[in-house]
């Protein structure tokens, strides 16, 4: 007999690797339809990515904000709540780190600047996640609906305080900052040279596993599932549902806001207006991949990373939109593959017996 | 297996089914007799609801062979079972509330003129309909105007409007008044007098012993006996779907202590209902230590209002809560909880479980800040507190990691029962605490409510069955359109009396 558990994590794993696949077969046609050899083509993608560390650098930078878009997706979404707004929660993340690093003095010491420029970064993120997450539990206003709106409100916002107050003349980006600066990896290990890869990876690896922690060792992580799962009896168990909406969608703010410090801190040093490029969206799809599991998002976060950077690298062969054509094959492939998986999973455990 | 010559209405055998770890069906064998009403009976779990689903299309089945009426149908679909004549009729009304009883009976087969919906046909078919068969229905009335037995009509009208020649219900009386069921029991018998088949899932015994021609009882997923009514006893058949002897005697066990100090008090009590204004005009009650105090009446007078004041879910508008003498109006459902408030509610899929919970969670939901500190849980703690209700309870099977949606009706009840039993509580409020649960549990919850009682708990029962008021109370209260029309000593009270109550026929005393 086959455990539960087994069945469990079966369920959880395989439709990704579903997904991926189908993926692969349909980039194989892709390439074929352009003359190319597939083989030679995914060599490439592999050489451009995991084949050097420059490319290593920049898969992991990518990653790095993607995880943090694709945690501000899952966790909300654990608690039943569909976060669409992580691309505005990650503009405000960035802009807010962009404003404490430039109140510090300069060249605060880093151990003391990290901490604050992250506490902002989450702050900043999780006062736009709060929104939805107020409007939702107190007047039942679609989370949806209010973080897709957001995302306009704010981003304009920001640009207008930006345009307006603090840039660099000529620019739509702020001064660069004096002090909270994440070390390059390169510093480091040399060989890193010319990537964007920086230190902000292990804040927010850290903040996945935690995020994982939480939701399986925590009393709030128990309730914030519990209502997930079954909001009525969540309710009835004493558990205040509003509360847990409010708190999942501030926390899944905070999440994206996180990012923000890959490109202020540990990147360019300056907010600039659109950097969140999509990134906040692609969390959606990161999320989706990744089963809503924060290590899972983590691993999703690679892909998706490697598949952009890939593009890059695949560019002399095919075009780079292949890519992007990829991506959204892996998420229309999730979508068949989660019920797919657990269809087959049932048939292959039923003991087939001919009739008699 | 019967000795009619006539080809059976259905005949399904050797039905095998298996949902992921658990084989809900094996080796199940179901024949019924055209104009017979038919009763498949046995405990929750046993594949009687298995069956019909694969009966009427809605599931396949691994192995085993599905004719109906002569027609070899094995893994049909829903849409040839309907064509075919088979119709279910669900425990869960599947009816559009905006629209008429009429449009909802033709709906997907809408009488058509010129391309549009012909309304006033639709009125006429299903007028003619209620005349032919005695179900009495207003057509032109929206369903969310009508009373549950009417809408379990409109149910039935609609499969009949299909063509059913072979009608499934799956426990209808669950939700019905006694006068409601009295009600459907005379369509069923005008219908089987029209030549309709009736195959009825039920795990009532009376119901199965007045209205059935013949049982078939499953257990475990086979099936182990075909009775012919008239020759079988209520005992007979409880004891072939549970496997061994049971007591079914309406037996009043007396409380073993005496009546101790009030402990949950209602004074005045006003609460605003879903739909209504005032669902709950003022009610007081004393519950004392010692005492089980059960609510009758027929569902929709308040109880579930009542019940969702008493636990902190819909606020009141007026009056008093006091448990231990303490006002807790004010206090959240986890407060009131701690304060000694336990609760099974009445509908432990909706509000009781989260069923993709594990047993070892579900069993701490509600008392997830009890194990564990610093806003952590005890893992530990939480997983020996699970092996000892598994032990005390029986519940099956005994893996606290086991998600409590693969668990039989009967189990998943006794992990709710179990978890509201082992904290710490003065006053008990059990909603409908054997709903859906087979015969063998049903003793066994039946024994702890007493235990807890005569332990003494104060017991605040609200049941929908009579029989279960009547079988554990000490006391009994009335609950119709909102007031409490009476309150009782047991010994004073009768099905009959209690029936004039519920239907506001019997005249108002105050008691208390």
């Amino acid at each position: 007999m086959i455990s539960v558990r087994w069945l469990h994590w079966a369920d959880l794993v395989l439709p990704p690797l579903v997904a991926l696949a189908v993926a692969l077969v349909a980039g194989d046609l892709l390439i074929l339809s352009y003359g190319q050899a597939p083989g030679s083509v995914w060599r490439l993608l592999l050489e451009g990515t995991w084949g050097n560390s420059y490319g290593i650098g920049q898969v992991l930078y990518k990653a790095t904000t993607l995880t943090c878009t694709g945690l501000a997706v899952a966790l909300p979404m654990r608690a039943g709540l569909f976060n669409i707004g992580a691309e505005s929660q990650l503009a405000a993340g960035a802009f807010a780190t962009a404003l404490v690093a430039s109140l510090l003095p300069t060249a605060t010491p880093l151990l003391l600047a990290a901490p604050l420029c992250i506490a902002g970064a989450m702050v900043g993120g999780g006062l736009v996640g709060a929104v939805p997450g107020v409007l939702r539990a107190r007047y039942g206003a679609h989370e949806v609906i209010v973080t897709i709106m957001l995302n306009f409100v704010v981003l304009a916002l920001l640009n207008w305080l930006v345009s307006t107050y603090w840039h660099v003349p000529e620019t739509l980006h702020t001064p660069t900052i004096t002090s909270g600066q994440m070390p390059r990896l390169s510093q480091l290990f040399p060989q890193f040279h010319g990537s964007a890869a920086n230190w902000s990876w292990l804040p927010v690896a850290l903040t996945a596993g935690l995020v994982q922690w939480a939701l399986q060792r925590s009393q709030a992580g128990f309730a914030l599932r519990a209502v997930g799962f079954q909001p009525l009896a969540a309710e009835n168990a004493g558990i205040l549902v509003g509360r847990v909406w409010r708190q999942a969608l501030t926390w899944g703010g905070a999440l994206a806001g996180l990012g923000g410090i890959n490109f202020v801190l540990g990147y360019k040093g300056y907010y600039e207006d659109g950097l969140a490029g999509g990134a906040g969206f692609l969390g959606i799809a990161v999320a989706l991949v990744g089963r809503n599991h924060p290590l899972g998002v983590v691993a999703a976060a690679l892909l998706f990373a490697t598949l952009s950077q890939g593009g890059l690298a695949i560019h002399a062969l095919v075009p780079k939109q292949m890519v992007e054509v990829l991506q959204a094959v892996v998420i229309l492939a999730m979508a068949m593959a989660v019920p797919e998986v657990r269809r087959l999973l049932r048939t292959a455990l039923t003991p087939r017996r001919r009739a008699p | 297996m019967t000795d009619s010559s006539a080809t059976p209405a259905v005949r399904m055998t050797g039905i095998a089914k298996r949902f992921a770890a658990v084989q809900a069906v094996a080796q199940a064998d179901l024949s019924v007799q055209p104009g017979e009403i038919h009763a498949l009976c046995g405990e929750n779990g046993a594949g009687k609801s298995t069956l019909m689903k694969i009966l009427c299309g809605m599931n396949g089945c691994d192995d085993g062979r599905i004719e109906v009426h002569g027609q070899d149908v094995t893994g049909w679909s829903t849409a040839r079972a309907i064509a075919a004549g088979v119709g279910m009729v669900h425990q869960h009304f599947m009816l559009v509330p905006t629209l008429t009883v009429a449009e909802n009976v033709v709906l997907g087969r809408e009488p058509l003129r010129h391309g549009l919906l012909d309304l006033e046909k639709a009125v006429a078919d299903v007028e003619q309909l209620c005349k032919q068969t005695g179900l009495s229905v207003p057509a032109r009335a929206l369903v969310a105007e009508l009373s549950v037995g009417q809408a379990q009509r409109v149910e039935i009208l609609k499969v009949l409007h299909r063509g059913a020649r072979v009608l499934l219900l799956d426990e209808p009386t669950a939700v019905l008044s006694p006068p409601e069921v009295v009600e459907l029991w005379k369509v069923l018998r005008t219908l089987r007098g029209s030549g309709t088949t009736i195959l009825l899932v039920t795990h009532k015994l009376d119901e199965v012993m007045e209205l059935t021609d013949r049982i078939t009882v499953m257990r475990q997923g086979r099936t182990v006996a075909v009775l012919q009514t008239p020759e079988t006893t209520p005992e007979i058949l409880a004891e072939a779907m549970v496997g061994r002897e049971v007591d079914l005697r309406v037996q009043h066990a007396k409380r073993a202590g005496s009546r101790g100090d009030v402990v949950l008090q209602l004074r005045d009590l006003r609460v605003a209902g879903r739909r209504i204004a005032e669902a709950i005009r003022g009610i007081s009650l004393d519950v004392r230590a010692g005492e089980i105090l059960g609510i009758a009446g027929v569902e929709g007078n308040g109880q579930a209002e009542l019940l969702e004041a008493l636990t902190g879910l819909r606020p009141v508008l007026s009056g008093e809560i006091s448990l231990n003498g303490k006002n807790i109006n004010a206090l959240t459902p986890r407060a009131r909880g701690d304060a000694g408030l336990s609760h099974i509610p009445e509908d432990r899929h909706e509000r009781g479980l989260i069923l993709e919970f594990s047993v070892a969670d579900n069993l701490v939901l509600g008392q997830q800040h009890h194990f564990g500190s610093k806003g952590l849980l005890d893992r530990r703690a939480i997983d020996a507190h699970a092996q000892a209700a598994i032990a005390a309870w029986d519940i099956r099977p005994p893996d606290p990691q086991a998600p409590v949606r693969t668990l039989s009706g009967g189990n998943q009840q006794k992990v709710v029962i179990a978890r509201e039993m082992a904290r710490d509580f003065s006053v008990l409020i059990a909603a409908q605490p054997t709903r859906g649960v087979d015969v063998g549990a049903i003793e066994f919850i039946h024994d702890r409510l007493r235990q807890a009682r005569d332990a003494g708990k104060a017991v605040l029962l609200v049941s929908a069955e009579l029989r279960e008021i009547l079988t554990l109370s000490d006391r009994i209260a009335v609950l119709y359109g909102g007031q409490l029309v009476a309150v009782l000593p047991r010994d004073a009270c009768s099905e009959a009396i209690l029936g004039g109550y519920m239907t506001g026929l019997g005249s108002t005393t105050e008691a208390a």
